[in-house]
């Protein structure tokens, strides 16, 4: 088959992917993402929004329904699972029971056919990547979670991969563990270099990790960036309320100018706010994060009244929930700095935010 | 710290080890008792029966109390020479006690001689015969025995014996003194009653019957018979058939456990991956066999195996056979085979498709994104571990078709027959239990060995049943 | 005097109550079964208004023996072959009976003489006699069978012969198609060198025999094909004749006569009744009634002028389909009980062994 090879195309492609298992529903709705070789790619999403779909049809267990999927350049869709060379780590790891660690990172070698010596010698060399080199003899029920999850990284890297998928790797350890994991599968594909395609839907796990992160909803990419951007340029309101902490005001843009969009709130209030994704005319959610709303602070335009609700004392800093224009969820935290504002709960005070940190996206 | 060599001890100062022996005890004796009703039933009901009928397959002391003279006298004899007037007159002796006490006791003690030697039945009863016709003296009057014996039994009007057991016994040993002293010698007339009388392997077999505990029946089980002088001889080429159908048991059982295998593993494999209400769709046809009686089954197996039936009707239709020669599929091992087969191959689909459920998907993908190709997936992941499930089932089917007799007895015609078919001919129509439970008792350690060969070569505790 | 009109009563009571009493009657079920409730059972009911159950079992003596030996008998009186009649009396699972409750024959013959010799036992009394003929299907055999013989010539009379699997019946029609005149069959069959004959003889039609195990089978592989010619109870062929018009015949040549008798469990509960119904049921009328439901003829003399047309086909006469009639019995065997009591256990080893070889 002639292809034309776009040389800027990254090295994995989704080209307008559609998925339907039942044929009434997509399941994964118009996917486009090009991925760059070495990448380290996160799928961040709420449970059921199509992240393990799409990683199953990159790894061949499930076909796309319609568009194209490019390895390296190839259309990949009529090349069986076992010939993509792709490495894969399964949410519970899926070590094979009745064969020991080390017979467990040699099957890849050995369905390659590889000889005994030069074997034995990726196996110890993989194990000792994860520090489990005395384990080769056990059988993976004889492992801890944490450790059972090394060599079920181990085992998809043995035989160097070019691509190595991840769904929720780390699902089922402790938060600690989780952690250092976190850390050491990083390191790991740093040393490598190797493309990851990490499904997860944990986001401190993916802002920790990735590159790039795909927010997934409903089938849907809603916004591919780096993890700053993501946190604190996110394009639409659900970015913005699934990353991370985020307060909502909504109401009617009645104006833009120069990137300002003029906001009128529900209880009549005006703000003004950055305008990201919003027409004059129609309605808006304003984001603000907790962080950039000041106490008091200087005079402007968006300062309002706010009365303080709740006081949740949090060592670092402390979360003030208060009632700011009608919203009774309103959170601003308050470093527990020298010489901070001591609140009490009923108490009335004025809280303010620059334009620039509170953005008006889509309704 | 405390020494670590000191007893560690409880707040209350008992040592550890006794208290927890002491909680281990109690909750130990709340199991039994909670077990203690099932296991008394078991034992009632199961347990207790069948050690008494297998019991039955080496011990048998009946001919000892129906004939206890010729009994004693046979133990010290050599088994030689001619039978001597002494033990034609215990043989006499005892067959009068016995007609005095019940009129089947000699018949019964026939009947145990004839499985030794063909005749002994005629032998003894034509004796009954030439001497109920002997006239004695007995309550002040000639009579002939047989009336003697027939009043025995006289009943009062409530249906009860006049005479208990013990009076008759009585009564018998003076009458059959009286009758010796009146008749003696009774050796030539006896064989004049039957020739038999003077046929010395008679009395050989009513030593080897006199013994109680004693391995004839095992060894007619094993076609050998267990002659009066203790030797185990090979029976007749023509009259051997238990072991031909030990080892008929064992093939048969092999090939339908490996046929069930083949066919349920791929069912099985199908269930497993269906979603639940199309694989409950599926189970339903699976178990559609244990639904249907016995005799609607076997009618359909005859019209769809018989000469004449839809399969060679369809062999004939595509040329497969000629008309004039059909294939035999049924009456014979081939219908004995395609019919225990279809019987059992639920019992080795559903231990099969509850292990084959609890295996993830995730494995056999593993194993294709690692490079493996369908095959190598299959073979090498995902077969090892269904092995629970195929040594669950495949146990299953085969103890149970050692143990199958009605299937192969309808469509299993002359060479479809297997070892309980013989058990069964036994218990039911030839009576002779004993030799039904010595071949029982052959068959349940010969189960018992292959258990423990599986045990050996599986591992028992390799095996899920659900 | 009190105490002796007290007794009476008690007793008077009891003897109401027995003969009240419900029986179980246990025998083969079909249209065996059913002859016997028509014959038997109804008539016995009107008369002293005691109620039978009726219960079909499969034959031989194992359940007999286990209700006996487990001290709890259920069945009051039972229909048995002869051989079980004679094993089951040997063995002491059966109740003598007195001849003596047996009436005389409508014509005055006293039972004794009335009925067929031997078929009043220690322990059972006859009813019928019932024979193992061979049959085949008009409509598919060119040029009809007429001897035993006929039926072990498979090349002359080709197609598969069906037979019961069990050595009685077949050793006996084996030799009598190898030669041996009727009335010698069972002395040549003592004789080692009988029986390898009667083998022999078997062996030459050993790859094309269908065993059946159940009366209901041989008109079934008749009407279905499979086999060319079957032995079978005339009363099965009688009936697969008669009310389903199938288009077999009997071959008469070589029957072997057989009797089914009753028998009372030892420790019967109803024994008592048992044993009046047994008297009422083996008198002349009962068994001449019941041989217009069935092809068996009835086991005493004086029925056989008695016995009328088929009950269901007024038009059908049933004396020339009895085993008895004079045609029939020409070259008839009559099993030797006697014969199979001494020899039963070696020769069906012997069977068995040939059957698996
Ligand atoms: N085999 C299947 N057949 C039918 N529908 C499916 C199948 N697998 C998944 N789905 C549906 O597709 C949608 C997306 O599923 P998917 O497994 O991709 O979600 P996910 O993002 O991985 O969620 P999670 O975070 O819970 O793992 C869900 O609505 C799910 O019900
Ligand atoms: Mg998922």
């Amino acid at each position: 088959m002639l292809t034309a090879t776009n040389t800027d195309e990254g090295f994995v492609v989704f080209d307008r992917v559609q998925k339907s298992y039942d044929g009434n529903a997509l399941v994964v709705k118009d996917l486009n993402l090009d991925i760059a070789k070495g990448e380290f790619l996160t799928m961040l999403g709420p449970s059921g929004s199509g992240k393990t779909t799409c990683l199953m049809m990159l790894a061949g267990f499930e076909t796309a329904t319609h568009g194209d999927i490019r390895l390296g350049g190839q259309p990949i869709n009529n090349i069986p699972p076992h010939k993509r060379g792709i490495g894969m780590v399964f949410q519970n790891y899926a070590l094979f029971p009745h064969m020991t660690v080390g017979e467990n990172l040699a099957f890849p070698l050995e369905v390659r056919k590889m000889g005994k010596s030069e074997r034995d010698e990726k196996v110890k060399r993989a194990l000792d990547m994860v520090q489990m080199g005395e384990f080769a003899g056990r059988r993976p029920a004889q492992l801890s979670g944490g450790q059972q999850q090394r060599i079920a990284l181990s085992r998809a890297l043995v035989f160097e991969p070019q691509l190595v998928l991840m769904d929720e790797p780390l699902g089922a350890l402790d938060k600690q563990l989780r952690e250092r994991m976190q850390y050491e599968i990083k390191h790991l594909h740093e040393r490598l270099g190797v493309t990851v395609v990490y499904v997860t839907h944990d986001q401190s796990e993916a802002l920790t990790m990735s590159d790039r992160v795909a927010v997934f909803e409903d089938g849907r990419i809603q916004q591919l960036s780096s993890p700053d951007d993501l946190y604190e340029r996110p394009e639409n309101s659900f970015v913005a309320q699934f990353i991370g902490e985020n307060n909502k005001l909504s109401g009617m843009v009645t104006g833009i100018k120069s990137g300002v969009a003029e906001v009128t709130l529900d209880n009549g209030s005006k703000v003004s706010a950055l305008a990201v994704n919003c027409e004059q005319g129609s309605r808006s959610t304003l984001s603000i994060r907790p962080e950039r709303v000041t106490l008091g602070g200087p005079k402007n335009k968006n300062t309002t009244e706010a009365e303080v609700l709740e006081l949740i004392y949090l060592g670092d800093h402390i979360r003030c929930r208060m009632n700011v224009h009608g919203n009774e969820e309103f959170v601003v935290k308050v470093a527990n700095s020298a010489g901070h504002t001591h609140l009490k709960a009923g108490e009335k005070t004025k809280v303010s935010w620059l334009a620039e940190d509170c953005r008006a996206l889509d309704a | 710290m405390t020494d670590t060599s000191a007893p560690i001890v409880t707040a209350d100062g008992t040592p550890l080890k006794k208290k927890l022996d002491q909680a281990m005890f109690r909750s130990r004796r709340n199991a039994f008792l909670l077990v203690a009703p099932l296991l008394a039933f078991i034992i009632a009901s199961f347990i207790i029966p069948i050690v008494v009928l297998l019991t039955q397959g080496v011990y048998d002391s009946s001919f000892r109390k129906q004939m206890p003279t010729v009994a004693t006298f046979v133990a010290d004899w050599d088994g030689q020479g001619e039978p001597s007037e002494e033990m034609m007159q215990a043989a006499l002796t005892d067959i009068v006690v016995g007609l005095t006490i019940d009129r089947s006791i000699p018949t019964k003690a026939a009947v145990r001689i004839n499985r030794e030697v063909s005749g002994a039945t005629s032998m003894i009863k034509k004796l009954i015969r030439a001497t109920g016709k002997w006239k004695i003296e007995y309550e002040g009057k000639e009579q002939r025995l047989s009336d003697v014996f027939r009043n025995m039994e006289d009943e009062d009007d409530s249906g009860v014996t006049l005479l208990d057991e013990s009076e008759r016994r009585a009564i018998g040993v003076t009458l059959a003194k009286a009758v010796i002293a009146q008749e003696a010698p009774v050796k030539a007339k006896m064989i004049k009653a039957d020739k038999k009388w003077a046929d010395i392997k008679y009395w050989q077999a009513m030593k080897v019957a006199s013994k109680a505990a004693s391995p004839a029946y095992l060894a007619a089980a094993l076609d050998y018979n267990y002659s009066h002088d203790g030797e185990f001889q090979q029976r007749d080429e023509d009259r051997r058939i238990h072991v031909k159908l030990f080892w008929r048991t064992l093939e048969i059982s092999l090939i339908v456990t490996l046929a069930c295998l083949f066919l349920g593993y791929p069912i099985a494999y199908l269930l497993s991956t269906l979603s639940v209400r199309s694989s409950n769709l599926l189970l339903i046809l699976v178990l559609l066999p244990f639904w249907t009686s016995l005799l609607v089954r076997t009618t359909a197996w005859i019209a769809m195996l018989q000469a004449q039936g839809v399969m060679n009707d369809l062999f004939v239709v595509f040329g497969l056979a000629a008309d004039d020669d059909r294939f035999s599929l049924i009456y014979n091992k081939t219908g004995t085979l395609i019919a225990m087969t279809h019987i059992l191959l639920p019992f080795m689909i559903l231990p099969l498709y509850s292990v084959m459920k609890t295996i993830p998907p995730s494995y056999v993908r593993a194993a294709k994104s690692m490079g493996a190709t369908n095959w190598t997936a299959f073979w090498r992941v995902y077969f090892p571990q269904s092995v629970a499930g195929i040594g669950a089932g495949a146990l299953l089917v085969f103890i149970l078709a050692i143990g199958y007799y009605i299937t192969p007895a309808l469509v299993g015609g002359q060479d479809g027959q297997m070892i309980s078919n013989m058990i069964d001919f036994h218990m039911r129509k030839s009576l002779n239990w004993n030799l039904a439970a010595a071949l029982g008792m052959v068959l349940l350690v010969f189960v018992l060995f292959l258990f423990w060969i599986y045990d050996r070569v599986v591992g028992i505790d390799n095996m899920k049943l659900g | 005097m009190k105490l002796k009109a007290l007794l009476l009563t008690a007793a008077a009571t009891s003897i109401a109550a027995t003969a009240s009493a419900d029986i179980t009657v246990v025998s083969w079920g079909g249209a065996y079964t059913k002859s016997q409730v028509e014959a038997y059972h109804k008539p016995y009911a009107a008369k002293t208004g005691t109620k039978i159950i009726s219960e079909d079992y499969n034959g031989g003596l194992a359940e007999i023996k286990s209700q006996v030996e487990a001290g709890n008998v259920t069945w009051d009186i039972v229909d048995v072959e002869m051989s079980d009649a004679v094993a089951g009396c040997d063995q002491g699972l059966l109740e003598r009976i007195d001849p003596s409750i047996l009436p005389a024959g409508a014509d005055g013959t006293a039972a004794a003489d009335d009925f067929i010799p031997g078929t009043i036992l220690d322990c059972a009394v006859a009813n019928i006699v019932w024979s193992t003929v061979f049959a085949y299907d008009s409509t598919k055999m060119a040029n009809a069978p007429k001897t035993i013989a006929d039926f072990f010539d498979t090349s002359g009379f080709p197609g598969k012969r069906g037979l019961r699997k069990s050595a009685k019946a077949n050793l006996e029609m084996a030799l009598a198609a190898d030669g041996v005149a009727t009335a010698d069959i069972y002395d040549v069959l003592e004789t080692p060198e009988g029986v390898d004959r009667a083998f022999a003889k078997l062996d030459t039609i050993k790859g094309d025999v269908v065993w059946w195990e159940a009366g209901a089978q041989p008109p079934q592989l008749l009407a279905d094909g499979e086999v060319a010619m079957t032995t079978a109870y005339n009363g099965r062929i009688f009936n697969a004749v008669a009310s389903e018009d199938k288009p077999f015949e009997i071959v008469w040549d070589a029957q072997i006569l057989d009797f089914d008798l009753w028998v009372i469990p030892k420790g019967a509960k109803n024994k008592d009744a048992a044993m009046d119904f047994l008297a009422f049921s083996t008198a002349t009328e009962q068994l001449a009634a019941q041989a217009s439901w069935i092809s068996y003829g009835p086991a005493r003399k004086s029925s056989a002028p008695l016995v009328g047309n088929y009950a269901t086909k007024p038009d059908l006469a049933m004396g020339p389909q009895m085993p008895t009639s004079a045609d029939n019995m020409a070259t008839a065997i009559v099993n030797d009980f006697e014969f199979w009591a001494d020899n039963g256990d070696e020769l069906n080893e012997r069977f068995n062994a040939w059957l698996a070889k």
